[in-house]
């Protein structure tokens, strides 16, 4: 996990030659080259909404802005500018979804809930139909409270996006998506 | 807290010592109480705490409070306090300090079998995984990628491929609970045209021993992993999440 490596060099002293990197730069800057051709035409006439977590990890604990600027350079690239929706507050200020820190191993289920209660009206809040999490542990949590408080968003991958938006997603890629997008591209 | 007005002259303080060697950041005189912290973070108000209140006690020297409230469990060090801290005091690591004052195999159960698990081999994955089941699955998943998807009939999953250009670690719930989770990610970086590899040590992309706050065992998941990339030669280290 990207601050556990970054924080771990600096804590540890441990000296490395290598670049760590987060591949949401990795993924803008494919889309940049035109390595992935990425097109958001499947989303023109649907036109789906979707919001974007901010993993604390990769964007306030580790690279700050400019990564969130990564990371919305590729869903808007995705999903088509117009379709998509940012929470408020959001980027370096974004709240934690509350799955992070080992809260889903902790055993606190009740806390969890109550915290992550803060990140399901932000999410709600956007009338997102998907909320993006491209970070496991953000992806576990806004999944269990969209269960949880009943809401109504699907909780999806970024790289499942990634894939539907150059036509490859396969049909066992699909568990996230809700029975709007099932189908799309197949 | 306490009703009754507290006697300052029979606290202890020694875990304000501890917080006190984190300076600059853990100068608690630094801290104005505000309670920027404590409004913008949604732990606010679990166990009765909230970040300022924290701060306060171990200021007061409240030792036995700090370092046994189970709020620091419900606090997922997400930094939000300090970031938004005019002062920068280091509230995360303080918690992770009274984290580490719980004797280790008190500390949540679920957390510490996560991290006991990454120490079992060289995968460092907190769900156990052994280089060897890593390996299978992604061999398997790879050979059905390039039998049934058309266009993919030339990828690759590599694991320890020598030179490549890209170290990929990758959360192990993927390979061992939802493998198909793993495909989109290879496609990316087929299409992309990436060069990468996995690394049959330290590919586990979790390091719950960091959240156990036990140290060694952090350093011990670092170490193996970066030392995995270098000696394959790697030149970028790339984190999924």
């Amino acid at each position: 996990m990207t601050f556990a490596v970054l924080e771990g060099l600096k804590k540890f002293g441990i000296k490395t030659d290598l670049e760590i990197a987060s591949i949401y730069q990795y993924y803008a800057k494919w889309i940049r080259e035109g390595k992935l051709k990425v097109n958001s035409d499947w989303n023109k006439d649907l036109k789906i909404k979707f919001t974007v977590q901010d993993p604390c990890q990769i964007v306030r604990k580790s690279y700050g802005d400019p990564v969130a600027e990564d990371l919305r350079y590729v869903v808007r690239s995705v999903v088509g500018d117009e379709n998509f929706i940012d929470m408020t507050p959001n980027r370096s200020n974004n709240y934690c979804c509350g799955g992070g820190g080992g809260y889903l191993q902790s055993g606190y289920v009740e806390a969890r809930h109550q915290y992550g209660k803060v990140k399901f009206d932000q999410i709600v809040a956007t009338g997102a139909d998907y909320c993006v999490a491209a970070c496991h542990n953000c992806h576990a949590q806004i999944h269990d409270l969209a269960e949880h408080f009943e809401g109504k968003y699907h909780t999806v991958h970024l790289w499942t996006l990634i894939c539907l938006a150059m036509g490859v997603l396969g049909e066992n890629e699909r568990t996230y998506l809700g029975p709007d997008l099932a189908e799309v591209g197949l | 807290m306490a009703d009754e007005a507290l006697e300052l002259s029979e606290l202890k303080g020694e875990f304000r010592k501890k917080v006190n060697e984190l300076l600059p950041e853990g100068n608690l005189n630094l801290c104005f109480t505000c309670g920027t912290c404590a409004s913008g973070c949604p732990a606010t108000g679990l166990e009765n705490m909230d970040p300022r209140k924290f701060v306060r006690m171990i200021a007061l020297g409240l030792d036995d409070e700090v370092t046994s409230t189970p709020w620091v469990w419900m606090c997922s060090m997400c930094q939000r306090c300090i970031y938004a801290c005019p002062m920068n005091v280091d509230i995360p690591r303080m918690v992770y300090l009274a984290r580490q004052a719980w004797p280790r195999e008190e500390r949540p159960k679920g957390i510490l079998g996560s991290c006991d698990m990454a120490l079992r081999n060289d995968s460092c994955s907190a769900m156990g995984a052994s280089p060897e089941d890593f390996q299978f699955v992604v061999e398997d998943v790879a050979e059905e990628v390039r039998e049934n998807h058309p266009g993919f009939e030339t990828l690759q999953a590599p694991i320890d491929k020598e030179g490549a250009y890209f170290f990929l670690n990758q959360n192990s719930r993927e390979p061992v609970t939802e493998p198909d989770e793993m495909i989109p990610l290879w496609k990316i970086l087929h299409l992309a045209g990436a060069d990468w590899t996995y690394g049959s040590k330290g590919w586990g992309g979790e390091n719950y021993c960091m959240f156990l706050a036990d140290s060694d065992a952090w350093e011990h998941i670092v170490r193996t992993s970066i030392k995995q990339a270098e000696d394959l030669g790697c030149k970028v280290y790339l984190n999924t999440e």
